[in-house]
């Protein structure tokens, strides 16, 4: 079965009761969104969902097999993720930074191609951010960096994409071009799992929704069931205003 | 590929002419034509007694302390994402340094010191690692944190060593301390280390390009994490003790050649590691010959040459990189 499958899932954030157990069905072509308020535990799902941190209890399935039974090298040319915080440790390039993502791709003594290149300078220039290759990523401003990882989840070229706030720093062109390039890729089959703080984003480019509550609570469902105004108002605990705008819904802040 | 290969053949002439010249230099001058004759198993009775058994095993020990150190740090480095990390930062030489005066102290020499500071390194990076994993998993700056402190109690044991010594053992101590070859007669298990370290870390390389960006992202790329990072802090904690079994303690060359090549070759570990091999082998070398010759008969301890050269051409590095 195709897809990154939740069974009975509830992640492990401390001092939390343990709340809605999670049953989602991420399928090839879906576009899911994740909302929540700060500190809801979106992070930590998709951490969980990518095997980087034990479920306090149920699984998580890929293909037949539970993360857990999976070799990471294996597991990472199905699954990729974008992290919201990530390490410089030494500087590197933004090209050596993208090659990374052919990591699983190589056996220990090879050294990247010809082919592996092609497929980074691809995902450079599908982010925009071609022109930078030589630079120093420690010299990139936040939205240039955030375009380098997401070309880095390009370049490792996985079935199951998650993202952890992947317009975090864009400005709003860059925004839509990434939500744009989500949905492409979904729509070539890939299955498309990410956490957004921007409502309007998700109701734009989201066709599923899961709504994580901070006491664990969850509801989750197709985005047009999803995308109330109440449930976003309980969700942020924020009055809403909506408004309806080339057929999807606009949600303002009420002052 | 010729990315790689050309800084490396670069090093390699580098350190052989390090080493022509560290073989060649001395209270007696051997031409280069002359050590070439001896290598072949000619020339005359004394140059092959100075060559074969004084200055090669000297020049090859040098070369290989240097090489462990340089890899040893670069190690180190990449393992604690901190580039100030070396490989005495988690008290290792600490540990060997206590076995190693321990049997000063008790008057034993040879084989009994460089068999204790093996030992004594070996069981400061037991100890570091083990209180530093404590009640969960280590970080990092546990590690990094745990080993400073570490290192800390293992100074305080050597002065106190040092304030105890009968004033005839004063001198040994101390040039062991600093870093001392002229005991350095057996090279041929640290180059063996060394060799098998190269050949080991060429795969490991891209692993650890991955690792250097933290360890989620490089689980997610695929990365076995745990088991990576203790092959590199095992393999780093037996390097340096090889290295400081051969030579006592030398600072500064595991810190500052990784440096130095970084800044002039980027980061990638695959180019990094076995150029460190070469480049920390060479400075060595280079160290130890000045450190005979400068004030000769008198010997230097080679760790002040190691800073003195070290330092100005680190801080110049520094201040025309990017």
């Amino acid at each position: 079965m195709a897809g990154l499958i939740l069974q009975q899932l509830v992640i492990d954030v401390p001092g939390r009761a343990s709340g809605t157990p999670l049953d989602i069905h991420v399928q090839p072509g879906q576009v899911w969104g994740v909302l929540g308020p700060n500190g809801a535990g979106k992070t930590t799902l998709l951490h969980t969902m990518a095997g980087l941190r034990p479920a306090r209890s149920g699984q998580v399935v890929l293909a037949d097999q539970p993360l857990a039974g999976w070799r990471r090298k294996a597991l990472a040319k199905q699954l990729g993720l974008v992290f919201q915080e990530r390490q410089d440790g030494f500087p590197a390039t933004v090209l050596e930074t993208v090659l990374i993502g052919r990591h699983p791709y190589l056996s220990p003594w090879q050294m990247e191609t010809a082919q592996d290149l092609t497929v980074a300078r691809e995902a450079l220039q599908a982010l925009d951010v071609a022109h930078l290759e030589e630079r120093l990523v420690s010299t990139l401003s936040g939205g240039e960096r955030q375009r380098v990882a997401i070309a880095t989840l390009l370049t490792q070229a996985p079935a199951i994409w998650l993202a952890d706030e992947p317009t975090n720093h864009l400005d709003l062109h860059h925004q839509v071009a990434v939500m744009q390039l989500l949905t492409q890729q979904a729509a070539a089959g890939r299955a498309i799992f990410m956490c957004l703080h921007d409502l309007n984003l998700a109701a734009r480019w989201c066709d599923h929704i899961l709504l994580l509550y901070p006491n664990g609570d969850a509801c989750w469902g197709p985005a047009a069931r999803m995308l109330v105004p109440a449930a976003l108002e309980r969700l942020y605990d924020q009055p809403l205003v909506t408004v309806e705008v080339e057929g999807a819904p606009f949600f303002v802040p009420r002052k | 590929m010729p990315r790689l290969l050309l800084p490396l053949l670069t090093l390699t002439i580098a350190a052989l002419a390090a080493m022509v010249l560290s073989v060649s230099y001395g209270s007696v001058p051997v031409p280069v034509a002359d050590i070439l004759a001896v290598l072949q198993g000619q020339g005359s009775e004394l140059q092959r007694t100075l060559i074969m058994d004084l200055r090669l095993p000297r020049t090859l020990s040098a070369f290989a302390t240097g090489g462990l150190l340089a890899v040893a740090g670069a190690l180190m480095q990449v393992l604690l994402r901190n580039p100030l990390a070396d490989p005495y930062v988690l008290g290792l030489s600490g540990g060997a340094a206590v076995g190693a005066l321990t049997m000063m102290l008790l008057g034993l020499g040879g084989l009994f010191i460089s068999s204790a500071a093996f030992a004594g390194a070996l069981l400061a990076t037991l100890l570091v690692f083990g209180l530093a994993h404590g009640m969960g998993s280590w970080t990092p700056s546990r590690l990094l944190l745990t080993g400073v402190v570490v290192a800390a109690g293992w100074g305080a044991l050597i002065t106190l060593m040092l304030a105890l010594a009968p004033a005839q053992r004063l001198p040994g101590m101390l040039y062991w301390l600093m870093g001392d070859l002229s005991y350095a007669r057996t090279p041929a298990p640290a180059l063996l280390v060394l060799l098998l370290t190269c050949l080991l870390v060429i795969p490991l390389g891209r692993s650890l390009n991955v690792l250097a960006r933290g360890p989620m992202q490089a689980a997610a790329l695929g990365v076995s994490v745990q088991p990576l990072e203790w092959t590199v802090y095992v393999m780093a904690s037996l390097l340096t003790a090889v290295a400081v079994t051969t030579a006592g303690s030398i600072g500064f060359v595991g810190l500052v050649v990784p440096h130095m090549l970084r800044l002039v070759l980027g980061n990638d570990q695959r180019l990094i590691l076995p150029a460190c091999a070469l480049a920390g082998g060479t400075l060595l070398v280079l160290a130890d010959t000045l450190a005979r010759t400068l004030i000769a008969p008198e010997q230097l301890p080679v760790g002040v040459i190691t800073a003195l050269l070290g330092v100005p051409t680190f801080l110049y590095l520094l201040s025309r990189s990017r």
